[in-house]
């Protein structure tokens, strides 16, 4: 396939079987590759719509600074848009996110500001919250709550999945900026209407909550709870041990947050085989595991690798 | 056989510092009925009103209670209830 550019070759990933992962050929698995994008992982989808929007109605002109709560993903596919465009990008991040991650940030040239670990991305976004206001010329896509976020996968994550699977059953994405579900919720719904949205949400150590109180939690902006039918939020160890059985039973290295969707797929395609109802469930693999590699996730018993991944953002 | 509830460290003041509690009740909203008997104040910091407050997540058996009927939820013995602050999450 030939593309006049990087930024061209956007989506149009891969949709492929789980065929061990699945209990049988009625209830199946499918997996949505989003590591193929041009930085990764699935936020090139969120980061290129934005970047184009804020270009469209004039808030991005050249030379200027964007700035971003992100501890990963997100920062790297902005990182690269960035620097294709000539713009300058602030990645707002808690201390307690990968080296990988840092390391591809400064490549792509992006400045990182560091956040306390404790109280994970809400610290990040409200640091960058109060850095906006004081800096009113910088420009906050804030992907928590723009609206090209969600577009991104109405337009194309939705219409890529129903084109390769138009018998789709259920659609299990991992709950963070909520923008995939949403668009790609909102899509599948609309031309499927029985369809299943479910949400993977990863749970971590205590120390990520903080001792904040309740009434500062964060919401995205973008959710709509309307458009899920359910909500699993996974331990840690349940994520590992999925990333790995997605390692070895199928060869995929994904991110951890993938063990996380795979985790609530597996469940879902339990339920359904059960019932003997027909299933085709497919997951959203949101990037590879590469950026992971030093947290020990994939080597080494899995009590050692949730000891190392204590106290870290791993998706 | 009793309905384990796993209380987070933000709310761990009301429950003597313990991180799990148990509790009875056919339904959600009468396990915490029950718990707020033994630790004062807990129940009004996980409902008001309007149900569960905006910036509280409850999972039953790690599924999120709002699609299983929010308070209504039928809860058993032998279920987990895990309470949680909503955060941003991770790597966005």
């Amino acid at each position: 396939m030939r593309y006049d550019s990087l930024l061209d070759s956007l989506g149009g990933t891969p949709l492929v079987g789980l065929p061990r992962l699945s209990p049988s050929p009625a209830v199946r698995l499918w997996a949505k590759l989003e590591d193929r994008n041009p930085t990764g992982s699935v936020k090139d989808r969120a980061a290129f719509y934005m970047v184009a929007a804020a270009e469209k109605d004039g808030r991005l002109s050249p030379g200027a600074t964007i700035l971003e709560p992100t501890s990963g993903n997100t920062g790297i596919s902005l990182a690269m848009v960035a620097s294709l465009r000539g713009y300058k990008l602030i990645c707002v991040m808690p201390e307690n996110t990968s080296e990988e991650r840092r390391e591809l940030l400064g490549a792509y040239g992006a400045t990182i500001v560091s956040s306390p670990a404790a109280g994970g991305s809400n610290e990040a976004v409200r640091m960058a919250k109060e850095m906006a206001a004081r800096n009113p010329d910088w420009v906050m896509l804030y992907q928590y709550g723009n609206e090209a976020n969600a577009r991104a996968h109405y337009e194309t994550t939705g219409p890529e999945l129903l084109a390769d699977l138009p018998e789709i059953t259920h659609f299990v994405a991992g709950l963070g900026t909520t923008g995939t579900l949403m668009g790609t919720g909102r899509y599948l719904r609309e031309q499927r209407p029985g369809v299943q949205i479910v949400a993977a949400e990863p749970r971590y150590g205590e120390l990520v909550y903080g001792l904040r109180n309740l009434s500062e939690g964060f919401v995205p902006e973008l959710y709509d709870e309307s458009v899920l039918t359910s909500r699993f939020s996974v331990a840690s160890a349940d994520a590992l041990r999925r990333t790995r059985e997605l390692l070895h039973a199928e060869g995929m290295l994904a991110g951890i947050s993938s063990g996380c969707v795979l985790h609530a797929g597996l469940q879902l395609a339990a339920k359904a085989h059960e019932a003997g109802e027909r299933a085709d469930i497919a997951l959203l693999i949101a990037d590879g595991g590469w950026k992971y590699l030093s947290t020990g996730a994939y080597s080494g018993t899995l009590a050692e690798a949730e000891a190392r991944l204590e106290g870290q953002l791993w998706a | 056989m009793a309905i384990e509830v796993r209380i987070p460290t933000i709310l761990r003041t009301y429950t003597d510092g313990q991180k799990s509690v148990e509790g009875s009740g056919a339904t959600l909203a009468e396990l915490f009925a029950d718990l707020d008997g033994r630790y004062d104040g807990l129940s009004e910091r996980l409902i008001d009103e309007a149900g569960l407050r905006r910036f509280v997540n409850v999972y039953l058996n790690d599924e999120d209670v709002r699609f299983l009927g929010g308070l209504s939820a039928p809860v058993s013995d032998g279920d987990t209830v895990t309470v949680l602050p909503a955060v941003a999450g991770g790597a966005r």
